[in-house]
């Protein structure tokens, strides 16, 4: 009876994990193989054509980029000054510990939330309009509370006794942080942000109404001009138009690309991660 | 004890974590190319009171110090003093061996370039002295550019050491160097300190008290917070004058 | 100044919403709006009763939780208790990677082939419901409770399995009656995470619950969430009309629902750090 109920139970969860990998397996082998014919160099690097029927989703492409490394560029130094001064030179508070609640709230909240604040501030109060600029803000504030706690729990990983050491030699704080403190916490940093950026790349709903826009002529031609992005096009495609048959080849095409990029960018990170537990055991 | 060869000196030292006191009225000088142990049971103060000397507990939040520990003239905590350039002059081994994730030769060159030093080939003898100053030379000289941390705890620890002469201090403190290490590590780490107060001050907390005995000139013995007695390690350890001393040092306690 | 320009931002969230979103709770009642029955923005007179949008992403959560936390929990248990060294070098990062799948992707996958699926099935008039969305949910927030029960799982002290082994306990019941009620409060973390991406998803419930602004009446019927009536609506509304501040109280209302899940994940990580000794 002990027996018979153990291999019941380990043949149940041997069903769990058989369950999910079928699933999630087959929505990866329903993509890849069906978005594999679309994609040819045309597919890759041409405008779109006959209303969104034909060509290719080169701006899709472009666009998805640029609001990626805008919201890097933005939310990196912000973040990682924000986690400096919350660990390295606040004193340990009450009030830091409620900073660092608030962040890791933040970090929850539905990316949604977040695209009406940058409809509210960035395309409204600012006046930047529907455009690259905005979206590559929101983004980068959706992903703000990630790269801080992230960054944090990184350069809270670094051993006291590295900064004692470095104090002791007659170093600055300053000169300890730039020196010892951030280059040890730097493959942490950085998983945080390589992550940050496969989320960002895919994110939809944060750019619905502050960036993204189902058809330009030709590429963005500045940071104040509407955006196509992938994971919007994909959105669009499905949605609106008038040829829903052709449309949906070119949305798996889309849905494609950007899975391979999201998958090829969180790997990294992965990787990385898994490299850095085993250098410290 | 020469007054005039007094090199740092505790005046009236109270000091807490929090409300706690963990150190009571302690007075103590420090001869010049001399070494003083701190010696006690464990829980005594003994960290706490040589982390003063360089002003290392102000990184503890919440703690608080009353009266004033001297460099030479100064008071080391005047408000105005550079702590940087204390911690330069009064240089620091600490309990484990710490080296940085960087290279053997990366972790000494560092004292250099935070304090300025950008002359290369100065930088390159000055790793070479130190390296050989702190007997690891001929086991290093190979692999300057490999991990430090591919080294032994021994050997981490001297290169602790060397990182610390490399910034030439006048004063080094050495937290229970020795306390993660094995015998002939150790007894490597002696003979050095043994070598190295002919140029420099040096204070080493340690729970052992052979290890006392063997290296320092003068000895301070310290029991919850108060410092006991202290005086010259010789008479300390012969004819203590205080009864709690002597039977610290018979083990009758520790 | 960077540092403190950044915590500016994160407080401006709050406040932005609270400003945008309070003119409708001056207009129609904070109970009229959170417990009306009846979304007609675009009505004259229009009328903002945000609880058929609540109810559904209600129900929609609920069933999300159905399917993610037996296959989540039941995973990480399978990766923790009975995969081998290799094959959890293997499967771990995977699933890591594929937690990071963009909402879009599971959306397209859910309209184009489980929606249809569902309709064929269960011989409904339309394959985009409620159920549809619980699917599709569920299979998204799998990866994320699976992850963060396994960590969980493998905190918890060698020394406790060996002791329930050496009683003669076998590794089943080692599993059911220590390892699962140490890690209970981390397991609960994770799934308390995956609800909250699961309230929070907007483009695939967007994409496969049909948005009908009714009251859900069953699992078969479609719905609108709150994330899916601001996407879906928010390009129409008219900057400072009572829609636009309705739409920003729906969003205020997933803020403090997030921040109630987060508070109650944090509450529990925080006893179960406690309680296995590590600190913090």
């Amino acid at each position: 009876m002990k027996k018979l109920t153990e291999k019941l139970g380990f043949a149940l969860l041997f069903l769990c994990m058989i369950i999910s990998l079928f699933f999630l397996g087959s929505i990866l082998y329903f993509i890849v193989s069906r978005g594999f014919s679309v994609i040819s160099w045309e597919f890759l690097t041409q405008v779109p054509k006959k209303a969104m029927t034909a060509g290719g989703v080169a701006p899709a492409i472009v666009g998805t980029f640029y609001l990626t490394l805008g919201s890097i560029l933005f939310a990196l130094p912000l973040g990682l000054a924000c986690a400096i001064y919350l660990c390295e030179y606040s004193p340990k508070s009450y009030v830091v510990n409620i900073i660092r609640m608030s962040i890791n709230n933040l970090a929850g909240v539905p990316s949604v939330v977040f695209g009406l604040f940058g409809l509210a501030v960035f395309v409204k109060f600012f006046n930047f309009g529907v455009s690259m600029l905005s979206g590559a803000l929101t983004l980068g504030i959706m992903i703000l509370p990630n790269i801080i706690s992230a960054s944090q729990e990184a350069l809270l990983a670094v051993p006291q006794s590295y900064r004692e050491a470095s104090l002791a030699l007659g170093a600055t704080h300053w000169q300890t942080i730039k020196k010892v403190v951030l280059p040890t916490a730097m493959p942490g940093i950085l998983t945080g942000v390589i992550l940050g950026i496969g989320r960002v790349a895919g994110e939809t709903a944060p750019i619905l109404f502050t960036a993204a826009t189902f058809y330009t002529r030709g590429f963005p031609k500045s940071v104040f001009s509407e955006v196509m992005a992938l994971p919007y096009h994909i959105y669009a495609l499905m949605t609106e138009g008038t040829h829903p048959e052709k449309q949906t080849q070119i949305a798996y095409g889309c849905a494609l690309i950007l899975l391979a990029l999201v998958l090829l960018i969180s790997s990294v990170a992965i990787i990385i991660r898994q490299r850095q537990r085993k250098y410290y055991g | 004890m020469d007054k005039n060869n007094i090199r740092m000196k505790c005046e009236k030292v109270n000091f807490y974590y929090g409300r706690k006191r963990a150190l009571d009225d302690i007075n103590l000088d420090i001869y010049k190319n001399s070494v003083t142990a701190i010696i006690g049971p464990s829980g005594c103060g003994k960290s706490t009171l040589i982390r003063l000397y360089n002003r290392m507990n102000d990184l503890i939040p919440r703690t608080r110090l009353e009266g004033k520990i001297f460099l030479d003239d100064k008071n080391i905590y005047d408000i105005g003093s550079d702590v940087v350039e204390i911690r330069r002059k009064v240089g620091m081994v600490f309990q484990k061996p710490n080296p940085f994730p960087k290279t053997i030769f990366e972790n000494i060159s560092y004292g250099l370039e935070v304090n300025g030093e950008k002359d290369k080939t100065f930088i390159n003898d000055r790793v070479i002295s130190s390296l050989k100053k702190a007997a690891l030379w001929c086991e290093v000289k190979d692999r300057l550019h490999d991990s430090a941390l591919q080294l032994s705890g021994g050997q981490q620890q001297r290169l602790c050491i060397a990182r610390c002469l490399a910034v030439e201090p006048e004063v080094i403190l050495f937290d229970e160097p020795c306390a993660s290490l094995d015998p002939i590590s150790t007894q490597k780490i002696e003979e050095l300190i043994l070598e190295l107060k002919k140029t420099y001050t040096i204070i080493i907390v340690t729970h052992n008290m052979q290890q006392a005995a063997r290296v320092s000139d003068f000895t301070a013995f310290l029991y919850i917070g108060k410092l006991v007695e202290f005086g010259t390690t010789e008479k300390l350890f012969t004819v203590p004058k205080e009864k709690l001393t002597e039977e610290y040092l018979t083990g009758k306690f520790g | 100044m960077l540092a403190f320009a950044s915590l500016l931002f994160l407080v401006g969230i709050m406040v932005v919403l609270f400003l945008n979103g309070l003119p409708i709770f001056k207009e129609t009642g904070v109970f009229n709006f959170l417990f009306g029955r009846n979304w007609y923005p675009t009505y004259d007179p229009p009328e903002f009763g945000i609880l058929p949008l609540a109810l559904a992403s209600l129900m929609v959560t609920f069933g999300a939780l159905l399917v993610c936390v037996p296959l989540g929990v039941g995973s990480a248990l399978y990766l923790n208790e009975l995969a081998g060294p290799r094959q959890k070098a293997f499967l771990k990062p995977i699933i890591e990677i594929i937690a990071g799948v963009p909402s879009i992707v599971f959306g397209f996958f859910g309209m184009l082939i489980v929606a249809p699926m569902v309709q064929k099935i269960f011989n409904l008039p339309v394959g985009f419901t409620a159920f549809t969305g619980s699917i599709i949910l569920g299979i998204m927030a799998v990866p994320t409770v699976c992850s963060i029960s396994e960590d969980a799982l493998s905190y918890v002290p060698k020394s406790f399995r060996e002791a329930s082994l050496a009683l003669g306990a076998n590794r089943w019941q080692t599993l059911i009656k220590v390892v699962i009620p140490a890690a209970g409060s981390g397991i609960s973390t994770g799934i308390i995470l995956g609800m909250s991406r699961a309230v929070g998803e907007t483009m695939t419930v967007l994409m496969v619950t049909g948005g009908a602004a009714v009251m859900p009446k069953s699992f078969f019927i479609p719905v609108r969430p709150m994330t899916s009536t601001i996407a879906a609506e928010m390009g129409e509304a008219v900057v400072g009309s009572s829609h636009f501040h309705a739409l920003f109280g729906i969003g205020l209302v997933l803020f403090v629902i997030t921040l109630i899940f987060n508070i109650i994940a944090e509450m529990i990580s925080r006893r179960f750090r406690v309680k296995l000794g590590l600190g913090r």
